[in-house]
């Protein structure tokens, strides 16, 4: 249905894409997998029409095309659901949805009424249900993406290609998106899947593509490959399992969360780190878990309970407090709430430690520098310079200059909310290493995520939140997915088919 | 009363609550409504006299050029844009269009509307161009065309004024000629205002401007010619002071060099005030209408209580705090609602 040949990109000097190779058959859900960087982006950004390649073919439904645009695009079938969808906040479902093509009446006048209808004749065969009246502002990014979806299937699109789309969405969310997708393809459209998470790649594709470095390492049936054998082809290189190192027995309480109840969010949260512990707060999205940390850290109020570090009890709602006390908070949101995007990355990383590298309240840009330097190679960030803004560099090394922020204030309790979405495969791993050396330092770490294979691999005790409550409590040794799975969703609650 | 609100939005049925949703969002006005009725009852309670015709028709007179100018500001406005070349634009238009007429005795009043609109429209392709092709922020814009502007006609206007006597009566009459009580030009600016709301609600360009506003990136990857719209926009907007130059000059008589002065910062606030989001993406002409009968509302019942027209000010600001404290609750109540039922629906 779709062939993309030898496509290339520059961006300057810089290849971004050198040898790009797609193809779609009708019916099938084609997964795109890469570590960032490999190219992924800037071929999907090719067919949406956003960039025009500076050499290669593509052909759609054999047919030699150029995009010019994203209409162009548009207009040849394809469309291109990305990561965050670009909803207008401000307008209704149906008006997003029938944006610029809204169904006319008499006199050029919006046809309202037949706009919801057709909204909701396109949502039924989705068997998912949303308000074409309400406006887009509240919809979680889940509902966002079916929306796009639906503007997708009102443009009769037939080449369906989606950018990351699991990131940000919980279990049940992913669940719901994978029946839309089997019912594009079951109507015979072709989607392109794009994700980090193999086990969902295995789990709902029938064919594979690996890119490296810009180029197509292979395409294959998904049925013969595993998934070692998937990152051996995206890393180029064997990744080193977790070292089954002599972890040293973990020692006094750092934390001790006691009864913590914010009304309506949390309840009852009791929970216990200690030095050179990984404790992992497993769950679904929106089962209160971040609200748990960021109330620990101060961000958030909390109605009852208390905070204690180290033996002494934290003040409530002061993250300068948490972080005299030695608590450091690498939140979920690395580009809204870790970075200032703008700012270069010696600037992001000196951010929380200004009052140690100032000297009569004045701050001298070399020591800021040097500091910054000595900490981005301790954690191995890819950088050209210092005094590059950090919105340049990769999703990956952004997250390690958050980390490289909080490191650098020896924190003696790191809390890390989702450390690793949307990072690739390798610098996971390299995430990973080092989440498992600081604890081995003595650090108490509470680490956020919703992917299971890290919270297992990673944590020393797993506890699982569901609706504002803690569920079950995990030895490493006794967890596995299922166990988490079953408690995160209350097994009686909603049904994983 | 937001639990309430909050509950009943949850339980509705999908059809009932849409309508609900649309309530709310027409509630911004009702909410400007109740706001002009409390203040009309409590003056009138205090000066009877406030409620006499020639009290009405006066509010009413100062209101149509004001909810004029803020139709076309809420234009600009909902594309996440501002004008605020308008109060100077008008000066120049009333000057130069009123000079006109008052040169050239005999020629027809149209002309002098020509002259306006000419004016409005040039300045306002200006604007539009720079805004839209140049991407030169419309603050700045319009900011330093405010002060170009102004500078432009105090030079042509020098100390001199045209003044009423040398003006055609049936320019002059235009403006205060009444039907049944009721100013026929109120009538005609209320009739603009409802086309222009009308143009804004179901026009596939009108929601367009909604869309800019509401999330730009967006508007680009829908293919939305958002240059052509925001230099639409501005054109309008232009223009519209231009013509509103002229009204302005057939309602005082008396022009000089200072005519309009301030007016965009009143404008901005009645649109504000009528629940336009300054940042773009909602609010109705309707609503800025309402917005600009309340100032102009205001600055009458001040006047008729005796109070110093140094309150007025202070209270129209009140006013304009008030109104984005009311508009910011309403979302934030709003969108806790949506996402209540939204997690209704997905369960």
């Amino acid at each position: 249905m779709l062939v993309l040949e030898h496509a290339t990109k520059f961006f300057g000097a810089v290849r971004a894409l050198e040898d790009g190779e797609i193809e779609l058959y009708a019916g099938e859900t084609h997964a795109l997998v890469g570590e960032n960087g490999a190219g992924k982006s800037t071929l999907v950004k090719i067919l949406a029409g956003v960039h025009r390649p500076d050499g290669g073919r593509m052909l759609v439904r054999g047919e030699e095309l150029e995009l010019a645009g994203p209409a162009a695009a548009r207009e040849a079938g394809i469309a291109v659901i990305y990561q965050e969808p670009t909803l207008f906040p401000d307008l209704s479902v149906a008006e997003n949805v029938f944006m610029g093509r809204q169904p006319l009446r008499r006199g050029r006048r919006i046809d309202a009424r037949a706009m919801h209808r057709r909204v909701e004749e396109l949502l039924e065969p989705l068997g998912v249900r949303l308000d074409p009246g309400r406006i887009a502002r509240g919809l979680s990014i889940a509902d966002q993406q079916i929306v796009e979806i639906v503007k997708a299937l009102s443009l009769d699109a037939q080449i369906i290609v989606m950018d990351e789309p699991t990131a940000a969405l919980s279990a049940y969310e992913v669940r719901r998106l994978f029946r839309v997708i089997e019912t594009l393809c079951g109507s015979g459209r072709a989607v392109l899947f794009i994700s980090h998470r193999l086990e969902e790649v295995f789990e709902i594709c029938q064919r594979v593509t690996v890119m490296r470095d810009g180029r197509h390492i292979l395409t294959e049936p998904i049925e013969g490959l595993s998934s070692e054998d998937l990152v051996r082809a995206m890393v180029g290189r064997e990744l080193v399992a977790r070292e089954e190192t002599d972890r040293k027995a973990p020692g006094a309480a750092v934390l001790e969360v006691e009864r913590l109840t914010r009304e309506g969010v949390f309840l009852d949260v009791s929970l216990s780190v200690r030095s050179g512990e990984i404790v992992a707060l497993a769950g679904l999205v929106g089962a209160g878990r971040s609200e748990v940390a960021r109330a620990i850290f101060g961000i958030d109020r909390y109605d009852a309970g208390r905070v204690v570090l180290n033996g002494t009890p934290l003040r409530a709602g002061s993250p300068a407090a948490a972080m005299a006390a030695g608590v450091g908070f690498v939140p979920e949101d690395r580009r809204q709430q870790g970075l200032v995007m703008e700012l270069s990355i010696s600037d992001n990383i000196a951010l929380a430690s200004l009052g140690r590298l100032q000297r009569f309240g004045l701050l001298r840009r070399v020591v800021e520098r040097r500091f910054a330097q000595d900490w981005a190679s301790r954690l191995r960030i890819k950088f050209g310079r210092t005094t590059d803004p950090v919105g340049t560099l990769s999703g990956g090394n952004q997250q390690k200059v958050v980390l490289a922020k909080w490191l650098s204030r020896r924190p003696r309790l790191l809390i890390v909310d989702e450390p690793t979405r949307g990072i690739d495969v390798a610098t996971k791993a390299e995430v990973h290493r080092l989440l498992l050396e600081l604890a081995r330092e003595g650090v108490a770490i509470l680490m956020i995520s919703s992917e299971l294979p890290e919270v297992l691999r990673v944590a020393d005790r797993i506890l699982v939140m569901r609706e504002g409550r803690l569920v079950a409590e995990h030895g490493q040794a006794e967890a596995t997915e299922s166990s988490i799975v079953a408690a995160a969703t209350g097994q009686t609650g909603m049904v994983l088919p | 009363m937001s639990s309430a609100l909050t509950g009943r939005l949850a339980a509705e049925e999908p059809g009932r609550s849409r309508r609900l949703v649309d309530l709310i969002f027409r509630a911004r006005e009702f909410g400007i409504i109740a706001v002009l009725a409390i203040f009309v009852g409590v003056t009138t309670a205090i000066q009877p006299r406030f409620l006499d015709d020639q009290n009405i028709k006066f509010v009413l007179l100062n209101t149509t050029i004001f909810a004029l100018l803020a139709l076309g500001e809420t234009m600009v406005v909902v594309t996440r844009n501002i004008d605020l070349s308008v109060g100077s634009l008008l000066g120049l238009s009333a000057f130069l269009s009123s000079e006109v007429l008052s040169e050239h005795r005999g020629i027809p009043v149209v002309v002098a509307f020509l002259v306006g609109l000419g004016i409005g429209a040039g300045w306002g392709i200006l604007h539009g161009l720079i805004v839209a092709v140049a991407k030169v922020p419309s603050l700045v814009v319009t900011l330093a065309t405010l002060y170009i502007i102004r500078g432009i006609d105090v030079v042509i206007a020098g100390g001199t004024e045209v003044v009423a006597n040398s003006l055609p009566s049936s320019f002059l009459g235009m403006s205060t000629a009444s039907f049944a009580g009721v100013p026929v030009l109120a009538v005609v600016v209320a009739c603009v205002v409802g086309a222009g709301a009308f143009y804004l609600r179901s026009f596939r360009s009108g929601r367009e401007l909604y869309a800019i506003g509401s999330n730009p990136e967006g508007a680009r990857l829908a293919g939305i010619p958002s240059g052509r719209r925001v230099f639409t926009a501005f054109v309008v907007s232009g223009s519209i002071a231009g013509v509103a130059g002229v009204l302005w000059a057939s309602y005082y008589g008396t022009i000089d060099s200072t005519a309009g002065t301030n007016y965009e910062l009143q404008v901005v606030a009645a649109v504000v005030v009528g629940g336009v989001a300054i940042f773009g993406g909602s609010g109705s002409a309707i609503g800025a209408a309402f917005g600009a009968l309340l100032l102009a509302t205001i600055d009458q019942a001040l006047y008729v209580l005796g109070i110093s027209s140094f309150w007025d000010q202070a209270i129209s600001g009140l006013l304009i705090v008030l109104a984005i404290a009311l508009d910011r609750g309403i979302s934030v109540r709003l969108t806790s609602a949506l996402r209540k039922r939204s997690l209704r629906h997905a369960a």
